[in-house]
């Protein structure tokens, strides 16, 4: 029984170039389906988890947050497949084990999981917020356990306000890598660009619980989702010509995320996009390439993109799926002036993410043209996409004069778990749906 | 020709993996980058014992674009990342009689050229040309952009077709009956690649020989024979309907004398034309213009190959080629302009000039013909044969008179 999913690659281009032509895009769609017959996830599957649990003073205010996270820590704790190691980590000033009481992993059984769940309700809230130094305790834990797969479950309040940015910034650094982290915000006092920043150094997700009676479904999910991994190092290696230029690799689907400073120059010609772990599960990418021009008629592969695992220095890496990104000239207009579908899709949803967190940031900057003009955008686009979710979110912190032109106004009064939740969620994207062309006006229900 | 335009071979071909329409030529789905077509180009054709074929193959395996010397399994330039140019993207032949001239030398007989063209990414058309003990025959196959594996489907039907050709013609065989049985045998050849109804690997097919100084084309398509005179009269349009004539014909052959078309494509717009719905202008301007209503194929039922023979009156050259030619130069009299020296070629290209003639220099004269189709936009794959008459083989003396009289019958 295979303890790998099967991979696949799908590129997603028009290749045909104008003369004089250089710019390439595609959509590399990747997607891994269980192998046939085989469980989702190898019982055998090496997995830790790390849950680390905001306990900083506000946490008790209200007492409910508190307690619903310590809940959602327990539900968490039961999601754990038998054997996976785990730890659960408090955050203040200071990280503190609960459990473990020493700094380590223990394998999940009905034993230790009581044990946590005991340990867990001896919680207090006090003190400060220092994120920086909750992750530095968690990586420390992963040490031992590297190779396998690795999660972290952050959950916090407020604002990382008893260290400074350069601290927290020099921990992401350190972790890069080392394990993927879960980031949820409860309640409305924590920072979205910071939380925002941290996940997306860590590969993992950001969200919004605004009520904390959501924490225990959300811990669940995310727990699930993390022992659906069955690969844990994956990265998108790209080679390009020499010539080349490779303007930028971002993740589209299922959120936006820019991977392009991301580069592990991994063999000639070639870099790799590190992944994080990955199970039955999709991804789409969106690469650019920039290339000499060439003849007319002249074909080219402009970008070689692999799915690898790489392994330890020396070592061969493991390619798990290929795609070729081509390029070729022509003088034909109607072939050279196609854009392809899904590019035009997920162009569109990266200006949308963009569009909104900028016009949120100009609204709290009181900048209210910017804001308005930028959330207008943001409405035509999440349109055009069909991004019903996002256009749900919008109406919240805009009235909509006209849907055709993005004519708005903002609102007088937003409620603020609707503003964080719509800047939380503003790179979450939705992939194409075939039966519909990308520019249909989609009815208004 | 079937007649049905309803039977006419599909202009337009889906992807099996995502089923977005693809295009002719096009080695991977645009939509979903599925590699169409099966695996890369194939090897170019085993060449008929006869056939020289200049040195143009794989020398050292280093890319035409940066030198470099890693070409991976996809045929990608490890450094610069080119596709590397396939054998079959230009072919060039020269065929020499199979008995020596009068001074003992073995001259160029015929000559042809194919080229991938300047749109496409691969040649799918296939040119053979082999010398039998009186003669030449050549053959030119353009496969069918929406079917799968066209180029297979070509190389098979040209090949096939000439070995045929050569082996009946050997053995005695009246010109005619050898070109219908040849063509048969190609059809079935190229039938025999199809694996299951959407895969049916599909092409054209036209068939030239030349026996002493007679001349017998065949074909099943839209890809064309013409005779171009050596004085460059040009035969009124009228007279070109003449082929259906001859076609059926049972005594004499019909007299080659100005240029002219020898074939009568099987069309969508060649019938509209001899339905009268469209005239010549119109059908040509047709979206449908290039679809065609019969080839050989899995899916082409039954297989009619038209014959007819000629008997030309003065020297000139017998030109095999396929739509990416004539598609620019339709009428005989833009072909026979082409290869006259002085004419409308620029002084840069004096060595096309001076290689033009056909009687002189077959194969400069099937380069020139290419070239002209490449300037011209080299929109699709362009093949030539070229058999200058009388025979540079033959003494001008001796052209053997007694050629068998066709057979033909109408069907």
């Amino acid at each position: 029984m295979s303890e790998q999913p099967q991979f696949t690659v799908k590129i997603d281009q028009n290749k045909y170039l104008p003369e004089g032509g250089r710019e390439v895009h595609a959509i590399v769609s990747v997607e891994a389906t269980a192998a046939e017959g085989a469980a989702p996830v190898s019982a055998s599957t090496r997995a830790s988890e790390v849950i680390i649990i905001d306990t900083s003073g506000s946490m008790s205010y209200p007492d409910t947050k508190l307690r619903a996270a310590i809940a959602a820590a327990k539900v968490a704790i039961d999601t754990l497949r038998d054997g996976v190691e785990f730890a659960v980590v408090s955050g203040s000033n200071v990280a503190k084990m609960v459990f473990p009481a020493r700094p380590g992993l223990v394998a999940a059984t009905p034993e230790t999981r009581e044990q946590a769940k005991v340990a867990l309700n001896r919680l207090k809230a006090s003190g400060g917020t220092a994120i920086g130094s909750w992750l530095r305790l968690a990586d420390e834990l992963f040490d031992d356990v590297q190779g396998g797969i690795r999660h972290a479950i952050l959950l916090t309040d407020g604002k990382n306000q008893h260290e400074t940015p350069e601290e927290l910034e020099a921990v992401l650094l350190r972790c890069e890598r080392r394990f993927v982290c879960d980031c949820r915000g409860v309640g409305t006092d924590w920072e979205v660009a910071e939380l925002r920043k941290i996940a997306s150094a860590l590969l993992g997700t950001v969200d919004i619980v605004a009520d904390p009676a959501g924490l225990v479904a959300d811990f669940q999910a995310m727990t699930e989702a993390a022992m659906g991994k069955s690969v844990a190092d994956v990265a998108l290696r790209v080679w390009t010509p020499q010539t080349a230029n490779l303007k930028f690799v971002k993740q589209v689907l299922p959120s936006v995320e820019d991977l392009t400073g991301r580069r592990v120059e991994s063999a000639p010609q070639a870099g790799d996009y590190p992944l994080g772990a990955w199970g039955a599960e999709a991804r789409d990418y969106h690469i650019c390439v920039e290339v000499s021009p060439g003849e007319v008629g002249k074909e080219l592969r402009a970008a070689w993109v692999k799915l690898v695992v790489p392994g330890a220095p020396g070592e061969e890496a493991q390619v798990l799926a290929t795609g070729n990104v081509l390029a070729q000239w022509t003088d034909d207009e109607a072939r050279s002036t196609k854009i392809n579908a899904r590019v035009a899709h997920y162009t569109g949803q990266a200006e949308l993410a963009a569009a909104i967190q900028e016009g949120l940031q100009a609204r709290k900057d009181g900048d209210i043209d910017t804001a308005t003009a930028r959330l207008g955008r943001a409405v035509v686009l999440a349109n055009e996409a069909g991004n019903d979710e996002i256009t749900s979110m919008l109406r919240r912190v805009v009235d909509v004069v006209d849907l055709g032109t993005g004519t708005v106004r903002l609102k007088r009064e937003v409620n603020k778990a609707d503003e964080m939740e719509l800047d939380t969620r503003s790179s979450k994207t939705v992939r194409t749906r075939k039966d519909e062309t990308v520019t249909t006006l989609r009815g208004e229900g | 020709m079937t007649g049905d335009p309803n039977g006419a071979k599909a202009a337009e071909l889906a992807c099996p993996a995502c089923g977005e329409i693809v295009f002719a030529g096009e080695v991977f789905c645009e939509e979903c980058g599925h590699r169409l077509a099966g695996a890369q180009p194939p090897e170019p054709p085993a060449e008929p014992a006869p056939v020289e074929v200049p040195p143009a193959g794989p020398a050292g395996r280093s890319c035409p674009g940066c030198g470099g010397t890693v070409i991976d399994v996809d045929g990608y330039c490890g450094s610069c990342g080119l596709r590397q140019p396939a054998e079959r993207d230009h072919v060039e032949m020269t065929v020499t009689a199979r008995r020596g001239g009068t001074n003992g030398t073995r001259p160029v007989v015929a000559a042809g050229a194919s080229d991938r063209g300047r749109r496409y990414s691969r040649n799918e058309d296939a040119l053979a040309i082999v010398a039998h003990t009186a003669g030449v025959a050549a053959v030119v196959s353009d496969g069918v952009g929406s079917s799968q594996r066209p180029d297979e489907a070509s190389r098979a039907a040209a090949e096939t077709g000439a070995a045929e050709l050569v082996a009946r013609l050997d053995a005695g065989e009246d010109p005619e009956d050898a070109t219908r049985l040849a063509a048969l045998k190609a059809a079935a050849a190229v039938a025999a690649l199809g694996t299951s109804p959407g895969d049916a690997p599909s092409c054209t097919y036209v068939s030239a020989v030349t026996r002493g100084a007679a001349v017998t084309v065949g074909w099943v398509g839209d890809s064309r024979a013409y005779w171009l005179s050596a004085d460059g009269a040009v035969e009124s349009a009228e007279e070109i309907e003449d082929v259906e004539l001859a076609e059926v014909s049972t005594g004499d052959m019909a007299e080659l004398g100005p240029s002219r078309r020898l074939t009568d494509d099987d069309s969508w717009a060649a019938f509209m034309v001899a339905e009268g719905s469209l005239t010549e202008a119109e059908a040509e301007a047709h979206p449908n213009a290039h679809v065609i209503t019969a080839w050989l194929g899995a899916d082409a039922g039954e297989v009619r190959p038209h014959v007819a023979s000629f008997r030309p009156a003065g020297p000139g050259t017998l030109l095999v080629c396929s739509d990416g030619l004539w598609n620019y130069f339709p009428e005989a009299r833009d072909l026979a302009a082409l290869l006259t020296p002085g004419l409308d070629v620029p002084a840069d290209r004096s060595d096309a000039s001076a290689a033009a003639d056909p009687a002189a220099d077959p194969l400069g004269a099937a380069r020139t013909l290419v070239r002209h189709a490449l300037d011209a936009g080299g929109r699709d794959n362009i093949t030539v044969a070229v058999i200058p008459l009388p025979s540079p083989a033959a003494p001008q003396s001796s052209i053997p008179q007694s050629t068998s009289p066709s057979t033909e019958q109408p069907r």
